[in-house]
């Protein structure tokens, strides 16, 4: 039996800063083909949590006309800080974004380098400090580092978003023995494996594992029909899920049996 | 050589030269609520940063604009 799930709550909702997230499955709304294919993408997700971003404004009225549509959907709106490189940037962008989309949840990006768009530590725990001291709930993008973990954590953190594999590289979880070394060490904390999923099983491995939740956008907006794979996605998150409230079994070094052997015909004790 | 040329060229007096989004800009607002309105953004959902700096909605026309301002002007975006 898992420890874990032995310790969550009778109810199988996740609650992140105090608000309850219908689905485990947080979705991206970049890449699609089309407004389109992103609109009926994330009615087939299912999901309760969208990522949006904010961009230098070049052309009037497609902003706003994709605004409106995040609206439409009634989920809560998850503002990233993609892109920024020091935490003064992401500073201010999670303040922009804080105005623009009239929430306090952000999930903040300091990326350290362009080839892994791995964060920078050290500059998430500065600005994770910051931003929570002025009331944002942040959602760090993180890796798998228990003790920047825990840095995180006192600087206000109530969720932490660890990486699977480096973002939009589908690879599913890079290193399952930290993922799980990190769920274990943290069992009370809401988690969140963001980035580098790749298929519905990448997701359902991370539930298995007992992460709280999955965040991912270019495995769903890149694939051949992004809707019915969003629909993927969205099954997966609820299998995995289920399979890890419900108790893995332990595997086994040797075969088992699953038939029983007793009353087996042909088989005769005495000889 | 346009680049030579325009350092060449004396700026009016009466604009200030400041960048925004990462574009030289010639304005003759004088503040940024102004500038909002001058690039047409009117009411639009935008959010703003000068040098750095977050620059609240209400704010802006407070926000006086000077020479070298480096002004940011945001919108909602997709995002992952």
């Amino acid at each position: 039996m898992n420890v874990i799930h032995k310790t969550r709550q009778a109810t199988d909702d996740l609650s992140v800063y105090g608000v309850e997230v219908g689905s485990r499955l947080l979705l991206g709304t970049s890449q699609y083909p089309s407004p389109a294919i992103l609109n009926a993408a994330v009615q087939a997700s299912g999901t309760s949590v969208v990522t949006v971003s904010l961009r230098r404004e070049a052309a009037r009225g497609g902003a706003q006309g994709f605004f409106e549509m995040v609206q439409s959907w009634g989920v809560r709106i998850l503002p990233n800080t993609a892109g920024c490189r020091s935490p003064k940037e992401a500073i201010t962008t999670a303040q922009m974004a804080r105005e623009l989309f009239d929430t306090t949840w952000v999930k903040l990006e300091v990326i350290a380098n362009d080839d892994t768009l791995q964060p920078d530590l050290f500059g998430l725990v500065e600005a994770a400090a910051e931003l929570s001291s002025q009331g944002f709930d942040v959602f760090p993008y993180t890796t798998e580092d228990l003790g920047a973990a825990e840095r995180l954590m006192a600087a206000g953190c109530q969720v932490l978003m660890p990486w699977g594999a480096p973002i939009g590289t589908g690879k599913g979880l890079a290193n399952p023995y930290a993922l799980r070394t990190m769920r274990n060490y943290f069992p009370g904390v809401p988690l969140v494996v963001d980035a580098g999923m790749g298929a519905p099983s990448h997701a359902a491995y991370a539930m298995e594992l007992g992460y709280d939740a999955v965040l991912l956008n270019t495995a769903v907006a890149k694939a051949g029909d992004p809707v019915r794979m969003a629909e993927a996605f969205g099954s997966a998150v609820r299998a995995g899920r289920s399979a890890f409230v419900s108790g893995l079994m332990e595997p086994r070094e040797m075969a088992e049996p699953s038939t029983p052997v007793a009353g087996t015909p042909f088989f005769d004790l005495t000889t | 050589m346009d680049g030579i040329r325009q350092r060449e060229t004396e700026p009016d007096p009466g604009l200030v030269v400041l960048s925004v989004n990462g574009e030289r800009r010639e304005t003759g607002s004088s503040t940024l609520e102004e500038m909002v309105r001058e690039l047409g953004y009117g009411d639009a959902r935008i959010a703003t940063a000068v040098n750095g700096e977050f620059v609240a909605a209400g704010a802006r026309a407070a926000c006086r604009l000077q020479a070298g301002d480096r002004v940011e002007i945001v919108a909602p975006r997709q995002g992952g």
